[in-house]
């Protein structure tokens, strides 16, 4: 009798194998991912369809048919050429700077360097001095701006805000607008959420008041009625009346913003400080704010990209910010075409576009960054 | 025991400061807030009574009544020549109504497509929406409308050359879109009126007895095809009844121009496009974000329930996730409503475009803006009236 065992124990792992090919690699992606039925199928199709239509008509109408060098709209007037770069070429400090005197162009080009040097260290969290580095871009980098731009000191040429334009006032709208609205909207959300009645009662009618009418009709009453507001004799810049107007509106969606991050900031914070007989300034400013603020870093970055887009609406109170300015360029005789209007209409699109998705996303990344050191 | 100044008793009151104790702070606070408040108003009126003054403004709304004298591009009620202010900003507020209303429609369309789109497990079409969204939302919306209006529709070929989009039905050129007229015989027209009203009562009555049917015997009944069989069939009903008695009259070409028919005009086009595009952009985010709120464990239980794919998303996916995008979804229509103001620019005969007008003319800058102010206000008060109610009932009610 021999002694072999029928029993099987095996000694090693069995060797991996490889899935099905059906399951992995671009194959299974595809039939998951874009032809999972005949539906899909369709959709894909059409999707793509879509897209390449969508890419080669733009591709077609800036580079392929595109005038690129011309003297004057001739060119541009053919039959089916596409964008007329050249008149781009001939406008475009005008879009940068308006009609701001082309001697005088170097000051705004400082102001525009003034602000990246600041605002871009305080975008970045790593960098350190934030404190200092708030003080220049909130009280240094306006005044120092403010002195540059209208000039009548210094040496300095006066330039009237009259001729100011495009990109640079684009800029100061809404930055300004963010800048002045910002304390203003502390204030009303502090106010909103006061246990005084009567101060409560005010934040909540002002809040909701500004927040029920459209930008427009503020930028109306700004230009028309402040002027009744104030003193006889008393008379008030055009580009500082759309200021106030803009900055009012926007503190009113920044203060229910910044609500949002004071009812995201625990009770006992307010405990806390209260135990440590603060007072509700010292609560408030050294507590509670500090936390709300930056929670609410996200939703001030949205509130001034919205800001960004509305500043548009100065155009029609005859304030000409980028889009007013290639929107009056357009009815230059000598570039006329059919085609002056898209290739503007391009170029302002392409601004917008980079300035507001760059702040987006900048504003998703920070959601991220902050959201981890929140979480429980 | 010592007592230290300031600190007290069990039963005494505190002895502070009357500068100190928070309750009198707050009063004296809140009377110095009002003061000011008070004070700055009344500087204010003031002032401006001695600036319209000075400048020979009448106050008032007596202006209304005054003849206006300028023609409106789009009547939709009757404007005859010697109408008054008042009447050119009914017709204004008529017009933002009707830009509104198809804005409204059109984008909760095209924002429905987009932000279900976005979660197609579809690679292509995910990113499509995906790009839509991130394209328009970072373009101002006067931009878009600038681009509908002057690169688009202008551009369009002079009505001799109309585009026609239907053959001799609908028409498109450089004056608007042309579509034609229903006209339904008598007894049609009454016909499909009464029939749609008594669908509608009908099918009332049909889903509150298939709704006690349901809930004693447990069998469903199709509830939703009845109603609607019942509000389309029984006007068609009436339409088939009367013999078709139907004309449609489309617009005529004569020499420079299209008589008849019914006319859009380009500016309405063009804001409604870039409103709609715009808005819809918003209203996919809203639509997105409500249906992933709605749990994934929401979907397995009413898998393992034996619910189909179709009722899984009818009866628990779409009701839970309608909960979370209604409040952003009227907010948003209240954005659009706004916005719509930006017709000023294109001067779509809106209520801010004519009230410009009549402002300009008559000077008098405070009564139009109060004017444009009540109304736009009012609005956004009634929906965030509306809204407070609807989000009490749908609320969960928490056991």
């Amino acid at each position: 009798m021999t002694d072999t065992s029928l029993a099987f124990v095996r000694k090693e792992l069995a060797e991996r194998r490889d899935p099905p090919s059906s399951f992995v690699g671009p194959v299974a992606w595809l039939r998951t991912n874009l032809f999972g039925s005949l539906f899909d199928a369709l959709l894909t199709v059409m999707g793509v369809a879509i897209v390449v239509s969508l890419v080669w008509s733009v591709l077609d109408f800036a580079v392929v048919r595109a005038v690129w060098s011309a003297e004057s709209g001739e060119a541009c007037r053919a039959e089916g050429v596409g964008a007329c770069w050249p008149f781009v070429e001939a406008y475009w400090k005008q879009f940068v700077y308006g009609r701001y005197p082309a001697e005088e162009r170097w000051r705004p080009t400082l102001v525009f360097v003034l602000f990246a040097a600041t605002l871009i260290p305080l975008a970045m969290p790593k960098v350190p001095y934030k404190r200092l580095n708030v003080i220049a871009f909130l009280v240094v980098m306006p005044i120092v701006s403010y002195f540059l731009l209208t000039g009548g000191i210094f040496g300095l040429v006066p330039v009237e805000t009259t001729l100011w334009g495009g990109l640079l006032v684009t800029l100061i709208v809404s930055v300004v607008g963010i800048v002045c609205s910002l304390p203003l909207g502390i204030l009303l959300a502090l106010g909103r959420r006061s246990k005084l009645p009567i101060v409560k009662m005010l934040c909540v009618v002002t809040i909701e008041f500004w927040r029920g009418v459209p930008l427009i009709t503020v930028l109306f009453m700004a230009s028309n009625m402040l002027p009744l507001f104030m003193p006889a004799g008393m008379d008030v810049d055009k580009l500082l009346r759309a200021l106030i107007g803009v900055a009012i509106f926007t503190s009113a969606y920044l203060a229910e913003t910044i609500r949002g991050g004071l009812q995201a900031i625990p009770k006992g914070q307010y405990e806390g400080a209260m135990a440590l007989g603060l007072g509700y300034w010292q609560m408030m400013g050294l507590i509670v704010m500090p936390q709300a603020l930056k929670l609410v870093i996200p939703g001030i970055v949205n509130s001034f990209i919205s800001l960004f887009k509305d500043t548009t609406l100065v155009l029609i109170v005859s304030i000409f910010d980028l889009l007013g300015m290639i929107q009056a360029s357009l009815s230059d005789p000598i570039w006329i075409s059919p085609v002056t209007g898209k290739t503007g209409y391009l170029v302002a699109a392409m601004l917008f576009w980079i300035f507001c998705f760059g702040m987006s996303r900048y504003s998703q990344w920070m959601e991220r960054r902050l959201a981890t050191g929140h979480k429980r | 025991m010592t007592k230290r100044p300031g600190s007290s008793g069990a039963d005494e009151p505190p002895r502070v400061a009357w500068y100190n104790d928070p309750v009198k702070r707050g009063y004296i606070f809140q009377a110095l807030t009002l003061l000011a408040v008070i004070v700055g108003a009344w500087t204010i009126i003031h002032n401006t009574a001695v600036n319209l003054e000075k400048r020979n403004i009448a106050q008032g709304f007596g202006f209304l009544a005054t003849t206006a004298g300028f023609d409106i591009a789009q009547t939709p009620i009757d404007y005859p020549h010697d109408s008054s202010y008042g009447r050119a900003i009914l017709v204004g507020l008529v017009n933002t109504a009707i830009v509104a209303i198809i804005g409204v429609v059109f984008a909760t369309m095209i924002g429905f497509l987009i932000g279900v789109g976005r979660l197609s497990r579809n690679f292509v079409i995910s990113r499509l929406c995906g790009a839509y969204v991130e394209l328009i939302r970072n373009l101002p919306l006067l931009l878009q409308i600038f681009f509908w209006y002057f690169a688009v529709l202008s551009i369009l070929p002079a009505p001799r050359n109309s585009l026609q989009i239907v053959p001799d039905w609908v028409f498109l050129n450089n004056r608007g879109l042309y579509l034609p007229e229903f006209h339904f015989g008598g007894f049609a027209g009454a016909g499909i009126t009464w029939g749609f009203l008594a669908g509608l009562v009908i099918s009332w009555f049909v889903r509150r007895w298939a709704r006690r049917r349901q809930e004693e015997t447990g069998q469903q009944f199709p509830a939703g095809w009845a109603t609607l069989g019942l509000i389309f069939g029984l006007p068609l009903l009436a339409f088939i009844a009367s013999g078709f008695d139907l004309t449609l009259v489309a617009a005529k070409k004569s020499t420079f121009n299209l008589q008849g028919g019914i006319q859009l005009i380009p500016e309405l086009m063009a804001l409604v496009v870039a409103l709609a595009i715009y808005t819809a952009s918003f209203i996919a985010e809203v639509v997105r974000a409500g249906i992933l709120a709605v749990s994934h464990g929401q979907t397995e239980a009413a898998r393992s329930l034996g619910l189909s794919h179709g009722q899984n998303l009818r009866l628990v996916v779409i009701p839970q996730a309608m909960r979370v995008i209604i409040p952003p979804l009227t907010n948003q229509y209240l954005n659009l409503t706004k916005n719509s103001s930006l017709a000023v620019a294109i001067a779509y005969p809106d209520l801010v475009s004519l009230g410009g007008i009549v402002l300009n003319q008559s000077g008098q800058a405070i009564e139009v803006i109060a004017i444009w102010m009540a109304i736009y206000l009012g609005i956004s008060v009634t929906t965030a009236l509306v809204m407070n109610a609807y989000n009490r009932r749908v609320a969960i009610v928490e056991r």
